[in-house]
């Protein structure tokens, strides 16, 4: 088995006193790709802004690469981690310069790079187009674009597809499985849908009222799940 | 026609205006700009006390806070070894503070109003605190340039602090607002239309100036 790329050890996040996730224990490997399931509510895209060191943990510690992770997280190591979002927000300005973004941010020239992802996802037409005339699936194309810019060694994907129409998500699932395939990255994605979990996930972690009731290797969790809670998700239940 | 203001004169009465209103907006933005970013971005004990005062500072009266400078730059007054009463420098000090609160304000304003989202999303692609700040206002600057337009409608206008502070001085701190009082009320009506039309045209190309200005402010964050 690879090394831990990120590590949440007794992670709690709280709000206004109220406790919103706890992560006894949890590490996403080098290379593969953590599915996170789970309930409106049930504490996914916290899990996934203490991944990308968004916010801090109220106790508990986050390891980068077995080192401990302080808030703020210093700029070279937020660098090495990217989130996009379910809800694309993109600049005022065109699709290529939205692309470009992140690597202006790090001073580096982005025309080469920003042009082949136009082109991978199907958005060189829309190069010189401004970002807020795009359609839901366009946007989220470009967020995801923009984040595959960056070159992270982890992605954390926020429901990538969430209301996406079937063309739009055969490309953006063709995107993740190539990024498996080649580029090797750490993916982290949260999704509802049970379908789309079992086509990409190398391991599963099942999230409920804010706890880890469930992690475990793609096939034992859609074959066997252990808990009730899970089966019922496997068996595309409603898990509320 | 038995003007007060005639010849090279007006051309100096024209400059003295575009010199006390520009360094005025100037000082409002490059002073306002960031006050308001950094109210809009951080919380502390006294803020919204602090948002409240600039929020009544917007309707400041011009005359108000020409008496308030005038008593704090007169010879008896705090500020009074400056000698800056009667001078330009008074009138530009004066105009600065009617525009400030407007600047920061709006711009304040214009800043919450971006989607929460996009600063978690420009931390996650990496940004810097100061890359974070440059692009948000990049998002603002539309609502940013309409602060600074409203600061320099709220002086290129105003008359009484000008009058107040400065004197109406002719040659030395005679500006156009303050020129179109003593027109008026030595009944020459028709030239202080003139003057009054000058004062709008001016107003009227520093207005288009600060609208091209929202097209063409740079977003990329540098090294």
């Amino acid at each position: 088995m690879s090394d831990p790329v990120v590590e949440l050890h007794g992670a709690e996040v709280t709000y206004a006193g109220r406790t919103v996730l706890t992560v006894d224990r949890l590490a996403v490997q080098e290379h593969e790709a953590l599915v996170v399931v789970g309930p409106n509510g049930a504490g996914k895209s916290t899990l996934l802004r203490l991944m990308n060191f968004l916010e801090p943990p109220a106790s508990g510690e986050i390891l980068f690469c077995g080192e401990r992770v302080r808030h703020p997280a210093p700029l070279n190591l937020r660098r090495r981690v990217t989130t996009v979002f379910q809800r694309p927000v993109l600049l005022h300005r065109t699709v290529f310069e939205n692309v470009a973004y992140g690597l202006r941010l790090r001073g580096r020239d982005p025309a080469g790079v920003t042009w082949a992802l136009l082109k991978r996802l199907d958005l060189e037409g829309l190069s010189g187009a401004q970002a807020a005339g795009l359609s839901g699936g366009e946007s989220q194309r470009v967020a995801l674009a923009r984040a595959l810019a960056l070159d992270p060694e982890v992605l954390l994907l926020d429901e990538p597809t969430a209301n996406l129409d079937p063309f739009n998500l055969g490309l953006v699932e063709a995107m993740i499985q190539e990024l498996r395939a080649e580029r090797r990255c750490t993916l982290v994605i949260v999704t509802h849908n049970v379908f789309q979990a079992r086509r990409l996930a190398d391991r599963v972690a099942m999230l409920h009222g804010g706890t880890l009731i469930e992690v475990a290797e793609a096939a034992p969790f859609f074959d066997r799940p252990r808990d009730p809670r899970a089966a019922a998700f496997v068996r595309g239940e409603l898990v509320a | 026609m038995v003007s007060q203001v005639e010849g090279s004169a007006l051309w100096e009465i024209i400059a003295l205006t575009i010199r006390v209103t520009g360094t005025a907006l100037a000082a409002s933005a490059v002073l306002g700009i960031p006050t308001g970013a950094f109210l809009a971005f951080t919380r502390f004990p006294g803020r919204r006390l602090l948002v409240a005062l600039v929020y009544t500072g917007m309707g400041l009266p011009p005359v108000v806070v020409g008496l308030v400078v005038y008593l704090l730059l007169s010879r008896s007054g705090p500020l009074g070894e400056l000698g800056w009463l009667f001078t330009p420098t008074a009138m530009t000090l004066a105009q600065t503070i009617i525009a400030l609160p407007l600047v920061i304000g709006l711009t304040m304003t214009s800043l919450e109003a971006v989607d929460p989202q996009l600063r978690l999303q420009l931390r996650s692609m990496g940004a810097d605190r100061r890359q974070e700040v440059t692009a948000l206002l990049s998002e603002a600057r539309a609502g940013v340039v309409a602060a600074v337009v409203a600061g320099f409608g709220g002086i290129i206008s105003e008359v009484g602090a000008a009058m107040l502070v400065g004197g109406n001085i002719a040659g030395r701190t005679r500006v156009l607002s303050t020129a179109i009082v003593l027109e008026t009320r030595m009944g020459e009506f028709q030239f202080a239309l003139v003057l009054g039309a000058l004062l709008l045209s001016l107003a009227f190309l520093v207005n288009i100036l600060l609208l091209r200005l929202q097209h063409r402010i740079p977003y990329w964050p540098g090294r």
